[in-house]
């Protein structure tokens, strides 16, 4: 047909394909970075870090207890593991059926597990998977208490890309929510969860 | 088969109305703006500097990014296809602009097509480009920032002057200002310490963001391999948008592809570091398509040109396109911290809008931006994806309309000077003809300088003494021996 | 070794004593240098202000003058840095020539191997490290090494030193207010140290700042930092 109008995904690849028209000749990238850490004890620079941020690091699961007897009313991922809740006398609120926004916003805390952990920047990464729950589950609540295994955390951030899928929705989490916009100095506590609690558990234990 | 089309520049908020010269003369006499700007670009330099020294392999990162850049430039029309196959695999859908205006009138259809009259919005570079809010209020649809910084600017009725801090320019009791003459809902009592005026824009958005329907978000990167979005943030307005409401709409520029899930473990380490001096910043978001009983049913992804097959059609100016926002090249550059950014005139300030904006244009609708920079190099220092600025901008400088008195000068004094004969006989001449002003100067100052001279000259000593030629060349000084 | 100055158009116009102490600094250290009389300018102001074309008759100019040289040396980091980063992408046949032009404290310290020079200046002196040296020729702390083997000489760190003074080339006449903060800024760094002396590697930086300085009638002095090292304390 004549005069028939081009879409604008084919007029655009038109365009770039034309602006290419110089052939510029294959790219080798050149990947000399780190992707292994050696660092001897990762743990240790993982709490540096999370302290750097202003989350609070809790030893062993033992601290449980203690902490959420703190908590009122507590969110959990369906699939959370029993004897992290052991003794706990709250409210408690799995995710299921699945929690408004609304009703999330009313509770005080929730509890989770973690995916992957990065130790070089105090990254904790949640894909889904299990003892996780949904994203907005650990979004809208104030207070998120993370338990994180030892076996959990890799030094440097290429080596936690390669435990991850890709196709899960993925939350990299390094400390509580903060911002620097006001004189670019950083001041925790915007619209995420304003306290991000870890607790570190030995997983050869 | 297709036939040719050649590429085309952009439209929306990238020209800049005045010239640059012109624009910035009120922000350097503004001794508010210029003690903000340089206190708050000193705090972040001395950050940046601190969390990329403690990296032992930043260099090999750099070279990394830049290649990986590279080679997105030069595969762009192929990547973007698959990125297309694999997000639209994945239950989004994937719409293209070729303009500002195309972009504008896709998010908007589509928010209508939501029954939404309201959209909540992350920060995004991209939808300030193309002055998306404008158009959606054209449409009756409110559109509100969520973003700290973002936020300040809507309610102070203002524009973005900083890629990463919108509000650069204003400091905190300018904000509290603000907040109390714009923010129905900020207490009384509102303080301006930034904790307390983060608390209040958190109660302030927090209503809108549980009832919000959709959400407008921009991308960091958009992974062809995968069809995976990435949103990096601080405050968690990001997650709240990306995660809350039924429909996102994502405005991507077509260059923020990377090829690879995994070419993630290099620019998230470059990016962090680069933009907030932070290891990590708090908040990254990565999600594919649609994900059943998880966020957004409703996933859509605007690709847009807008300028950018301009600027790939330019083998030398190409590199401006592996730019990932961070804004060290702002911190550092001593010209933004005089002129902030509004002088630049387009959402893209500092060194990289420098380039950027005249090229997106075409040089001529943003003639004055190549030369406002001293070439002093310390942007090209810092850019996490080694993007040669102060070359690319001698490269613009080249098709810059020149104004017709300075190309007449320049083009004698190229004359004079590809003559050794010529110029040896200049050089005496100068030096004759300055001698009697020389040397009165001399006798009554005790120094062979000037202190005012007519326009076009007076734009140097009105500040400075010039020097006036020597009593003797080098070469008499030579020739005498 | 055929040693050649490039002396710049600036210096031979204005500035004369830099040539002059070039020229006695490598005598004194033994070594002959020529100065072909052929050699006008760089190039570099015009095509760094968009006039390539006009700049390129300089360009050719430059290799014929001082491709049969060995070393060629210019005491302006700027100049330098325009024919060893430009000149080979604008004229191929220049790479090598380019290659052989050294800044005066590279070709001292790199290639001559010397780090004192013999001289005495008995000042407070502040060194700026001007931008292309600093950024594009990578000169690193080679004229400050060379400075602090000076007998008698007091140096003191300059604030902020590797801050762009503003100068530009014909950014401080197209920019003239950011040009002007940004001296400003400079000059009251300088005047922070007490030093009495600015040192620098580039007289047109160091005609901007000087003139700075002088119009606040500050009593410091902005001097090429070659004219200290040709200081040898004995009265001229
Ligand atoms: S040009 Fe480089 S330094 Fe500037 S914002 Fe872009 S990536 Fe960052």
């Amino acid at each position: 047909m004549v005069g028939e109008a081009v879409s604008a995904r084919d007029e655009i690849l038109a365009r770039l394909r034309t602006a290419l028209a110089d052939s510029p000749p294959p790219v080798q990238v050149p990947r000399g970075y780190r992707r292994v850490d050696d660092r001897p004890d990762l743990i240790a620079t993982l709490v540096d870090r999370l302290e750097d941020y202003k989350a609070v690091v809790h030893h062993g699961i033992d601290a449980l207890p203690r902490l959420l007897s703190e908590v009122g009313r507590l969110a959990v991922p369906t699939d959370v593991p029993a004897d992290w809740l052991a003794g706990y006398a709250g409210e408690l609120h799995r995710d299921s059926p699945p929690l408004s926004p609304a009703a999330l916003d009313d509770l005080d805390a929730v509890l989770t597990g973690c995916a992957v952990v990065v130790a070089d920047t105090g990254t904790i990464i949640l894909d889904a998977g299990p003892a996780q729950g949904r994203r907005a589950l650990t979004l809208v609540p104030d207070r998120h208490i993370c338990v994180v295994r030892t076996d959990q955390v890799v030094g440097l951030l290429p080596e936690a890309l390669t435990r991850l899928d890709p196709r899960a929705p993925l939350t990299w989490i390094s400390g509580p929510s903060a911002t620097s916009d006001i004189e670019l100095n950083r001041v925790e506590g915007v619209h995420g969860p304003r306290r991000l609690e870890v607790v570190l558990i030995d997983s050869g234990a | 088969m297709s036939r040719p089309v050649a590429p085309a520049t952009g439209s929306g908020r990238i020209r800049t109305p005045l010239p640059f010269p012109t624009a910035a003369k009120p922000a350097v006499a503004d001794t508010q703006l210029r003690a903000n700007l340089h206190r708050a670009t000193r705090t972040i330099r001395a950050k940046r500097a601190r969390v990329v020294d403690e990296v032992p392999d930043w260099e090999a990162l750099r070279d990394a990014g830049a290649a990986i850049k590279a080679d997105v430039q030069r595969r762009l029309p192929e990547l973007l296809e698959q990125f297309e196959a694999s997000a639209t695999a994945a239950g989004a859908t994937v719409h293209w602009a070729r303009d500002a205006a195309e972009a504008c009138r896709i998010v908007v259809a589509l928010t209508q097509a939501a029954g939404a009259d309201e959209v909540v919005k992350v920060k995004s570079m991209a939808t300030q480009e193309i002055e998306l809010n404008e158009a959606l209020e054209a449409a009756g649809i409110a559109a509100y920032e969520t973003d700290l910084a973002e936020l300040i600017v809507q309610l102070g009725d203002d524009t973005p002057s900083h890629i990463l801090v919108p509000a650069i320019h204003y400091n905190r009791a300018q904000i509290r200002e603000i907040f109390q003459r714009r923010m129905a809902d900020a207490p009384a009592d509102l303080s301006d310490e930034p904790a307390a005026l983060a608390e209040a824009a958190r109660a302030h958005l927090r209503r809108r963001f549980l009832s919000a329907r959709v959400a407008v978000s921009g991308a960091n990167f958009a992974v062809a391999d995968t069809g995976t979005l990435v949103v990096v943030e601080s405050e968690g307005n990001g997650r709240m948008c990306l995660t809350l409401p039924e429909t996102l709409i994502s405005v991507v520029g077509v260059e923020k592809l990377l090829p690879t899930f995994t070419d993630l473990e290099v620019f998230l380490q470059l990016l962090p570091r680069s933009s907030t001096g932070e290891r990590m910043n708090p908040y990254t978001s990565m999600w594919t398509g649609v994900t059943p009983g998880d966020g957004p049913q409703d996933v859509h992804v605007v690709l847009v040109d807008n300028g950018r097959s301009a600027v790939l059609a330019d083998p030398v100016g190409r590199p401006a396109l592996s730019c990932i926002r961070c804004s060290a090249c702002l911190n550092v550059c001593p010209v933004y911290e005089r002129a902030g950014g509004h002088a630049y005139g387009s959402v893209y300030p500092g060194p990289i809008g420098a380039i950027l904006s005249p090229q997106l244009t075409g040089v001529a609708d943003n003639a004055s931006l190549p030369y406002a920079s001293t070439l002093c190099g310390a942007c090209y220092d810092v850019c996490p994806v080694k993007i040669n600025i102060p070359e690319i901008l001698v490269h613009l400088r080249q098709q810059a309309p020149h104004p017709p008195a300075e190309r007449a000068a320049m083009r004698v004094l190229s004359w004079v000077m590809r003559s050794p004969r010529r110029w040896a006989a200049a050089l005496r001449l100068a030096r004759v003809g300055a001698g009697p002003l020389g040397a009165y100067r001399e006798r009554r100052t005790g120094a062979r300088t000037l202190r005012r001279l007519p326009w076009p000259a007076s734009a140097w000593t009105r500040s400075r003494d010039l020097p006036l030629p020597a009593p003797q060349t080098f070469r008499e000084w030579w020739g005498k021996q | 070794m055929r040693i050649a100055l490039f002396i710049t158009c600036v210096n031979d116009l204005a500035f004369p004593a830099t040539g002059i102490a070039v020229t006695r600094i490598l005598r004194r250290l033994g070594h002959t240098v020529d100065f072909p009389a052929d050699q006008t300018c760089c190039g570099q102001m015009h095509a760094n202000t968009g006039y390539r074309a006009e700049a390129m008759p300089m360009v050719r100019n430059y290799v014929d003058v001082f491709d049969s040289y060995d070393a060629i040396v210019a005491p302006s980091g700027s100049c330098t840095a325009m024919i060893r980063d430009q000149y080979p992408h604008l004229h191929p046949p220049a790479t090598s020539v380019a290659a052989r032009t050294y800044e005066l404290s590279e070709l001292l310290v790199d290639v001559l191997g010397v780090t004192d020079v013999g001289a005495e200046f008995r000042e407070t002196v502040t060194y700026h490290p001007t931008c292309h040296g600093l950024r594009m020729l990578r000169l690193g702390d080679r004229p400050l090494t060379l400075l602090r083997q000076v007998r008698g000489i007091k140096l003191v760190e300059l604030g902020d030193a590797e801050e762009c003074c503003g100068f530009g080339g014909t950014f401080a006449l197209k920019n003239p207010d950011v040009s002007t903060a940004m001296l400003t800024d400079k000059c009251a760094r300088v005047r922070d140290t007490g030093a009495r002396v600015l040192a620098a590697a580039d007289n047109s930086c160091l005609a901007h700042i000087g003139g700075g300085l002088d119009r606040h009638r500050s009593g410091v002095r902005a001097v090429h930092y070659a004219e200290i090292l040709a200081e040898t304390g004995a009265t001229s």
